[in-house]
């Protein structure tokens, strides 16, 4: 979990965030589900954070507009983070090496706290619990230092695409316009602002978003919701175009490959989520070459047992998709680090990981496991100690064969261990996602009965004020 | 050089109504207002059949001293009104043509966002600046 929540940036960039952190507690699990309904909880979230944020915003008036300096936002957010913010950001940095470099000459002034990792996971719980304001926060964090606020990082992009499938099956179509407007409504901003951040999303004007404007959009209110005042003009970042460029599933995942070769477990580990939630995303939108050779590899690996499809399938892609530059064959670098790191964590992700990972397999036309995964996850999990130990043996054989005039027999047999590690961890790492994801929906079900409740009261009252005057 | 925009809805309230900031805007409201009868009698003399773009701009409406006003009617009896100052350089008519085509796909763009609701007066910036560039650029 904490590998998990180290990487999510969920870092609160604004003191009262950290404080609502606290006020949340730390509910390990909660941070998985939180992500599925941002809208309930952010009501709450929001109203608490609304104290925080009008300390916040008379501050953020006198910020310039963040289409223009991009460092002011940062440093201005900056000032009044509290002690355990700061420590959060320096603990989130040593999370992200490489997108976030920039920011940590900037934060390890102010992050002068050594206990990092020890309040980590306290905080990254609590603020995970924000979910929708929470991604938020962090991402601007990150974006900040760089560049603008209206950069969305890969947790955020998985997140938006997530709740477009929801509206939307296919991510490839579009949601017309009524139903983003009630999506959009639960946010809860006012309906000028909300048309206005249409305005600034809806590209083409068509009165129907698709994923990318989909996204900006998503993206616009977050950023609004955290006191950012809207810009006067799309900005770039937030392009239909950047993003359709900036996130190709496989570039992503090299990328993040790249980004992340050398970083901690906990990186690795969402990571490979994303990288599968990506590819599944670019599945359905026509797979790249490169992408589909990793993908026949991995049908190879798979055809043997259903229930192993899928970590098999994590560990496939990952493993493969780190080789993704080189040929699937030649996976030397990564898995070797990456499994030794995944061994730490893969307990705490593999739930996490699992339930992700299901949703993204489910879409990819190539998987046949069944979406119902969830109950027979403990078995699952046995059983993949054991049929990865076939499974592998048998790729290794069918990879081996074909490959031994190219490929000599230990890279192979390497390849196969390494595979097997990463699939068991990358398993454990989905259950455990799984588990999280749940456990916060929940927990934002109940959030959004109570308040469904309150407004039955309500109601109940007003009727009970109109029955006499309608009687007379 | 339209010194005073306005879109007026079909039951001929204002959406928008935007004058040069200098000007006695109270002037240009009445004028306005008063085209509209010029407007009426023109969709009434053409017909049902309101198809052509050419049908949809109706054209000068009346001239004054100082002002011309334009006028142009959507196929959903929503009016574009400009009133133009006579003064600068006559405007051909096609660069009249032009701008109220800018206001008609700027309106459609309005229309199209789903948080408007048909109605409502226009508060969309797009829109806006679209009207400013119009009333800059042609001065």
């Amino acid at each position: 979990m904490e590998s998990i929540k180290c990487e999510l940036p969920l870092p609160r960039f604004m003191m009262s965030k950290t404080d609502g952190e606290i006020r949340f507690g730390n509910p390990a699990e909660l941070h998985g589900t939180k992500v599925q309904i941002p809208y309930l909880i952010t009501e709450k979230n929001t109203f608490k954070r609304m104290d925080d944020e009008d300390k916040q915003e008379t501050q953020s008036p006198t910020m310039s507009p963040l289409a223009s300096p991009p460092s002011s936002p940062p440093h201005y957010q900056r000032v009044p983070l509290s002690h355990g913010y700061s420590k959060l950001r320096s603990s989130t940095e040593q999370m992200h090496p490489a997108p976030y470099e920039a920011r940590q000459p900037l934060v390890q002034p102010e992050g002068a706290s050594s206990g990092g990792p020890g309040a980590k996971p306290p905080r990254h719980q609590a603020s995970l619990i924000r979910s929708f304001s929470v991604e938020r926060e962090p991402q601007d964090n990150n974006s900040n230092y760089l560049d603008e606020p209206w950069r969305i990082t890969e947790e955020q992009r998985e997140y938006y695409v997530n709740q477009f499938r929801s509206l939307q099956p296919d991510p490839s179509s579009f949601i017309s316009g009524s139903v983003a407007k009630n999506f959009f409504t639960k946010s809860k901003l006012s309906i000028p602002e909300l048309s206005y951040i249409w305005e600034l999303s809806d590209a083409d004007c068509d009165g129907a978003l698709t994923l990318p404007e989909f996204c900006a959009a998503f993206h616009l209110i977050v950023a609004r919701k955290n006191g950012y005042p809207l810009p006067e003009g799309l900005p770039p970042t937030l392009q239909p175009e950047y993003l359709q460029a900036a996130f190709p599933k496989p570039k992503w995942e090299c990328a993040l490959f790249d980004s992340y070769s050398e970083s901690t477990p906990a990186n690795q580990q969402p990571r490979d989520l994303s990288r599968m939630e990506k590819l599944s995303i670019k599945d359905m939108a026509d797979f790249p070459v490169p992408t589909q050779d990793v993908t026949g590899d991995d049908k190879q690996a798979l055809k043997s047992t259903v229930d192993e499809a899928l970590p098999k399938d994590m560990s496939e892609d990952p493993a493969t998709k780190s080789g993704l530059l080189p040929p699937p064959p030649a996976l030397p670098p990564r898995p070797c680090p990456s499994q030794s790191e995944q061994a730490s964590e893969a307990e705490l992700h593999s739930q996490l990981n699992r339930a992700p990972s299901q949703a993204a397999e489910s879409s990819p036309t190539k998987k046949d496991i069944p979406y119902s995964q969830p109950p027979s996850k403990p078995i699952r999990r046995k059983f993949r100690p054991e049929n990865q130990a076939t499974e592998n043996q048998e790729p290794s054989p069918t990879v081996g064969g074909p490959a031994v005039a190219t490929v000599k027999p230990h890279p192979t047999v390497q390849k196969q261990s390494s595979r097997q590690k990463k699939a068991i961890q990358t398993a454990i790492r989905k259950n455990k996602e799984a588990n999280a994801v749940l456990a916060r929906l929940n927990s934002e079900l109940q959030q959004q009965l109570k308040e469904v409740h309150q407004e039955r009261i309500a109601l109940e009252n007003q009727l009970e004020q109109l029955r006499p005057v309608t009687v007379l | 050089m339209a010194v005073c925009v306005a879109v007026i809805a079909k039951e001929n309230y204002p959406l928008y109504i935007r004058s040069v900031p200098t000007e006695n805007e109270l002037k240009f409201h009445y004028m306005v207002h008063t085209s509209l009868d010029v407007v009426d009698e023109k969709i009434s003399a053409m017909g049902k059949a309101l198809v052509d773009q050419r049908e949809l701009y109706l054209g000068l409406l009346y001239p004054t001293e100082d002002y011309k006003v334009y006028g142009y009617v959507t196929n959903s009896r929503v009016k574009f009104v400009m009133v133009v100052d006579s003064s600068n350089t006559a405007l051909r008519d096609n660069e009249i043509r032009s701008m109220f085509r800018k206001l008609h796909n700027s309106y459609t763009d309005v229309m199209c966002n789903p948080f408007y609701n048909p109605g409502d007066r226009i508060q969309s910036r797009t829109f806006d600046s679209m009207v400013t560039s119009m009333m800059i650029q042609v001065c």
